[in-house]
């Protein structure tokens, strides 16, 4: 997964006219290229939800008399090695990647955002051992690590998911640490402390709320990331089981056709490609937008 | 300054324990026999059983940690089952083709991240902006196996400009060499290039911004020369010091790349080992990639505290 | 006169060769990157292709798979079929200059059948010790007859070894094998090269026209053609039916063919645990509607365009063992529905399916998915690393399993240790008394007709149980550039350098 560093820290709101979230979705939109970002975003969640409604032919039924044929009035994009329509299975294949980029990421939310903040707020042995273990699990290869827990789980979508998640999830830690690091010392943490909260309600209510805005960046450059990973396992067979579409698993079938039938590789990975990219414009459009140095500008 | 170091260092010991820990669940985490996948056609239950005792896999799983870390103290890392060569042989035998690749992609890597950044940082919010964005973009959002797949099909099938396999030593022939490691070279630089093209966007940002630029173009010089000689010079070194640090990403992106262009690298080393499950072999080189890694952050905070002299408490 | 330009040019280009500017290499693309380089531990079918090219065995097979004498002369068996007299070829040399005689034969049977981690061990079981009779002759006495013993001998366990450099490497003979073959070793970059280069003391070396060989393995098959289209490669082992093609339309390379020895086949749990207990495990009505739902040769067309040859027992339709008696059936969709009612079978039902990760299995397994499901049987397909599929074979963790075997040149290699109770490859669980006698029996004999039929008998008994159903046999896909001459494909599957010359 790609490491990218975060910097963002949003500045508590002082008689505003209006909300932070407000103005970053202001701000958000003012930027062409997140603007177009969202778009694509929305059009491959429209195209998953609505697949059946949009396919005219079945992922599934294969047809031997159409095997691999190359685009035409028919069949958009082709055909594959069984004739099964390719655009159809784009369509059908949209819904394992954005689920994968989703429930990973989650996954990896789930578990680093609490290690995170303990490690933080804490500090101490625990913290130590929690940022050596993060540390350790950063320093091994990404993939062979997803490849290990995928193949230890056994080969399908769902376990493929949690071996992206849990492998992504030292980023998480990492990050939320640092940034309740920075946000303990503000005042107003300070003061719920001094009036005597107890300390799970100034962890949840006092601190996770402000670095909101950084998990939320870095979730949706690791929803880029983890498509790109479930697209790797099921390239090696370790995600989506056949028939089931999914855009790596066709990437992976499409491998050996490569002199005779192209356009089967050609548009699933144009798929991710445009997917991943535009959740990576937005991704960097919320930094942008939720940047307190770029406030002073807008 | 020193002390800060010292505390790093320390530090290293338990993360080396952990990732070692790591290192050896992968083991417990493969499922499959090792035994048997070397046996692959040849299942004798006789023979399985004498390469379990070998390779102490009848032990309990503690007990072949120990032997282990004892090995990797004492510099022995280990056989291959598969071939029966030293793991650091083979390691030894790989780094230097991994080394060749990644600068070369870093060198890739920085020429598109700088460029876009500077265009980006000069042109702000506008179109050239967006574009020089969008490039660098691309590169994290393609799956290098795909963008792989197509470039061998242009440049090697459709084209035959390129070889579409293989990988030449420098010492025997540059050239080749060259172009035996151009296209994965361009395929994991371009991973990296926007992270840089990122910073360099921000640096540069602040750069033109400063007093002293703002006092060179107040002299009037020309506007090329004052991001030429002022602005680059000033925003560029970290970025540098970072995209010489981003060699570490790099190990992890070699591992598809290599196998998709057959170069007989680190990353090919492993994955193939993963496949058939030569134990010591990813053991030895998942330690090795985690080692330079783990040493090239503790490089990179040391230079950034250099960088920054107010956090030298 | 263009006659005599082309003998002029000929002439010159000898003498060039003599030379060391004229040196010739051939470059040979593998599909895998070959494990040791030591004929008692090796075990992989990639790694025989190498050593058909430095190691040379007792016997060979031919085309028509006839045993022929290589390291050996001649061979002839006792009255009792225990003791197998081997004499051996005179002046022979091995890489290191070390002479090959008796004690060295004796030697390297030895090693296969005793060296710690050997794999040679089950196929040498039957062998009870080797005596020399004098310096050109052994007698390798039996424990029990065992007529396949010289078809072992014809693979690796025939594999004849320097006894002074195997006794100095130990266990790292592999790092730099030393044997009697037309190559010697130079020099192996794992996962990238092996090189080998002329022995100049081959007891066949009139027969050798090329300086070296290197051996390239790169598994992506789009890319191995690719090199061998643009000259990077000469040739190219395992091209894809579905790229025969291609091959054919470039007037610049060749294809060799032979049809394999092995078989695709369908392992199914039939007995090896609790995963046995479905109706297709217990029902061998079941199985037969399974067998007849499959429609081989719509799968042959649309998965290898009609390039494999479809088949229904351990040996392809054109191998001598073949029992004409049971020819592979057409599709018949009524009657398995029927076969399914009869076994008292009403409603659709799941089937574990394992299918090991591999370029074209996936798409076979689909397809077979596709006609099962027309009978009510849902295959479900877990795609298995091959790793992990052996275990899970083994252990009985399995329904259905789609698997290959490369095969071997007697049929007893493709039978014994499938169809045997607890054999070592059963993990079908399928034990049948019978069965057992019939296997045995079949080792007795040494002439076709009396083996075959025996084997006529086991074919009936597994064609009605079905703990296997045979798919398809691959062809054995071989590309090369027209600049190789003299290239002929033996069904084994490896590349024989001997003989060869380039242009």
């Amino acid at each position: 997964m790609a490491d990218i560093t975060v910097n963002t820290r949003l500045i508590p709101a002082k008689d505003a006219p209006e909300t932070p979230l407000r103005r970053a979705m202001r701000r958000l939109l003012r930027r062409k290229s997140a603007v177009f970002g969202l778009a694509v975003v929305a059009f491959f969640v429209a195209l998953a939800v609505f697949a059946p409604l949009l396919s005219p032919y079945d992922p599934i039924a294969q047809s031997w008399t159409l095997v691999r044929h190359p685009p035409s009035l028919s069949h958009w994009f082709g055909t594959d090695d069984l004739g099964r329509d390719i655009l159809v299975r784009v369509i059908y294949g949209t819904r394992a990647s954005l689920l994968a980029g989703v429930i990973s990421v989650g996954i990896a939310l789930s578990i680093g955002v609490p290690l995170g903040l303990a490690a933080g707020y804490l500090g101490g042995f625990l913290d130590a051992l929690i940022g050596r273990m993060t540390d350790a699990m950063l320093a091994c290869p990404f993939l062979i690590l997803a490849i290990a827990l995928a193949a230890f789980l056994g080969p399908s979508l769902g376990n493929a998911m949690i071996a992206i998640g849990v492998t992504a999830t030292p980023i998480f830690v990492r990050l939320t640490r640092g940034q309740v690091l920075a946000v303990k010392m503000e005042d107003y943490v300070e003061a719920a402390r001094a009036v005597g909260n107890p300390r799970w309600r100034i962890v949840f209510v006092h601190i996770l709320p402000n670095i909101m805005p950084a998990l939320l960046v870095q979730a949706t450059l690791s929803i880029a990331a983890a498509i790109i990973a479930e697209a790797a396992l099921s390239f090696l067979g370790l995600g989506q089981q056949p028939p089931e579409p999914s855009w790596g698993s066709m990437l992976n079938s499409a491998q050996r056709f490569l002199i005779n039938a192209p356009w089967m590789a050609v548009w699933p990975g144009l798929a991710i490609f445009l997917t991943v990219l535009s959740f990576n414009l937005v991704g960097d459009g919320l930094r942008d937008a939720l940047d307190p140095r770029e406030i002073g500008r807008s | 300054m020193l002390n800060l170091l010292g505390k790093r260092l320390l530090q290293l010991i338990p993360t080396l324990f952990f990732v070692s820990v790591l290192i050896f669940s992968l083991q417990q985490l493969l499922p499959g026999d090792p035994a048997l996948i070397m046996a692959g056609e040849e299942r004798d239950p006789a023979v399985i059983e004498q390469i379990r005792q070998q390779y102490h896999l009848d032990r309990p799983i503690a007990v072949q940690y120990l032997y282990w870390v004892q090995g990797v103290l004492s510099g022995n890392l280990g056989e291959s089952m598969r071939i029966h060569v030293p793991v650091l042989d083979l390691i030894l035998q790989k780094l230097p083709v991994t080394i060749q690749l990644g600068s070369m992609a870093i060198v890739i890597a920085l020429v598109i991240g700088i460029s876009a950044g500077i265009i980006s940082a000069i042109k702000k919010n506008t179109v050239w902006d967006y574009a020089a964005n969008a490039f660098a973009l691309w590169g994290i959002s393609t799956p290098n196996f795909w963008l792989g797949i197509m470039l061998i099909f242009l440049f090697s099938v459709k084209l035959g400009w390129l070889p579409a396999s293989g990988y030449v030593p420098l010492t025997e022939d540059w050239r080749a060499s060259l172009a035996s490691t151009i296209m994965p070279a361009f395929v994991l630089g371009n991973a990296i290039a926007a992270i840089l093209m990122r910073h360099t966007r921000s640096a540069m940002l602040q750069v033109l911004e400063s007093d002293y630029v703002r006092t060179a173009r107040a002299k009037g010089l020309y506007e090329r020369t004052v991001i030429l000689k002022h602005a680059m010079r000033n925003a560029l070194t970290p970025v540098i010091t970072l995209g010489a640090l981003e060699f570490g990403t790099l190990l992890s992106g070699a591992v598809l790349t290599e196998q998709i262009f057959t170069i007989p690298g680190f990353g090919k080393l492993i994955i193939d080992a993963v496949f058939n499950r030569d134990y010591a072999v990813v053991q030895g080189v998942v330690l090795v990639t985690a080692t330079i890694y783990i040493a090239l952050n503790l490089l990179a905070d040391i230079a950034y505290v250099l960088v920054n002299p107010r956090l030298r408490t | 006169m263009r006659g005599f330009r082309w003998a002029a040019i000929a002439a010159t280009y000898f003498i060039l060769a003599g030379l060391a500017t004229g040196q010739t290499t051939l470059r040979i693309g593998l599909a895998e990157d070959p494990d040791v380089l030591d004929p008692t531990l090796a075990r992989t079918y990639v790694g025989r292709i190498v050593f058909a090219s430095f190691c040379d065995k007792l016997f060979d097979t031919d085309q028509n798979l006839n045993v022929v004498p290589q390291l050996a002369l001649s061979h002839s068996t006792s009255a009792d079929g225990k003791t197998v007299t081997i004499k051996l070829r005179p002046g022979v040399k091995f890489h290191d200059g070390e002479p090959f005689n008796a004690e060295a034969a004796k030697f390297s049977i030895d090693r296969h059948a005793s060296m710690t981690g050997s794999f040679r061990k089950p196929e040498l079981a039957a062998v009870d010790h080797v005596d020399i009779v004098d310096p050109l002759t052994i007698n390798v006495v039996l424990k029990a007859p065992y007529s396949p013993l010289i078809a072992q001998f014809t693979d690796r366990a025939g594999m004849m070894v320097s006894p002074k450099a195997a006794k100095e490497a130990g266990d790292k003979f592999g790092l730099h094998p030393v044997c009697a073959g037309p190559y010697k070793f130079v020099e192996r970059i794992q996962q990238d090269r092996i090189v080998f280069e002329k022995f100049p003391d081959y007891w066949n070396k009139d027969n050798i026209h090329i300086d070296r060989v290197v051996f390239l393995p790169i598994v992506d098959s789009t890319v191995r053609l690719a090199n061998l289209k643009s000259g990077a490669l000469d040739l190219i082992e395992r091209v894809l039916a579905t790229d025969i093609k291609n091959v054919r339309e470039d007037k610049s390379l060749k294809l060799a063919t032979a049809l394999e020895l092995g078989y695709q086949g369908l392992d199914i749990n039939v007995g090896n645990g609790a995963q046995s207990k479905n109706p297709l495990g217990q029902s061998a009505k079941v199985r037969q509607a399974l067998d007849l739902a499959i429609d081989r040769d719509a799968l042959n067309q649309v998965v290898f365009n009609g390039e494999f040859k479809p088949g229904n027992q351990w040996v392809s339709p054109e191998n001598p063992y073949y029992q004409q008696a049971f020819p592979v059936a057409k599709r018949d969709v009524a009657k398995a529905k029927a076969l399914m009612k009869e076994a008292g079978v009403s409603a659709p039902f799941d089937v574990d399916f394992m299918v090991p990760k591999g370029a074209e299995t996936q798409a076979v397994a689909e397809v077979i998915q596709a006609m099962a499901g027309e009978i009510g049987i849902n295959m479900k397909i877990r795609v298995t690393e091959f790793a992990t599929s052996l275990k899970q074979a083994e252990q009985g963790n399995y329904q259905a399993y789609l698997l290959a075997w490369s095969g071997r040149t007697d049929p007893d290699g493709n039978t014994y240790i499938f169809f045997k109770c607890n054999a070592p490859q059963d993990s079908m669980g399928y034990c049948n008394a019978d069965v057992d006698k019939l296997l045995d029996e079949a080792r007795v004999p040494s002439e076709l007709a009396a083996r075959k039929a025996i084997y006529e008998k086991l074919t009936k008994t597994i064609l009605e149980d079905v703990p296997k159903i045979y798919l398809y046999h691959r062809r054995i896909l071989i590309a090369h550039t027209t600049k190789i001459d003299g290239y002929k494909q033996m069904p084994d599957g490896l590349v024989r350098v001997v003989g060869l010359s380039l242009k």
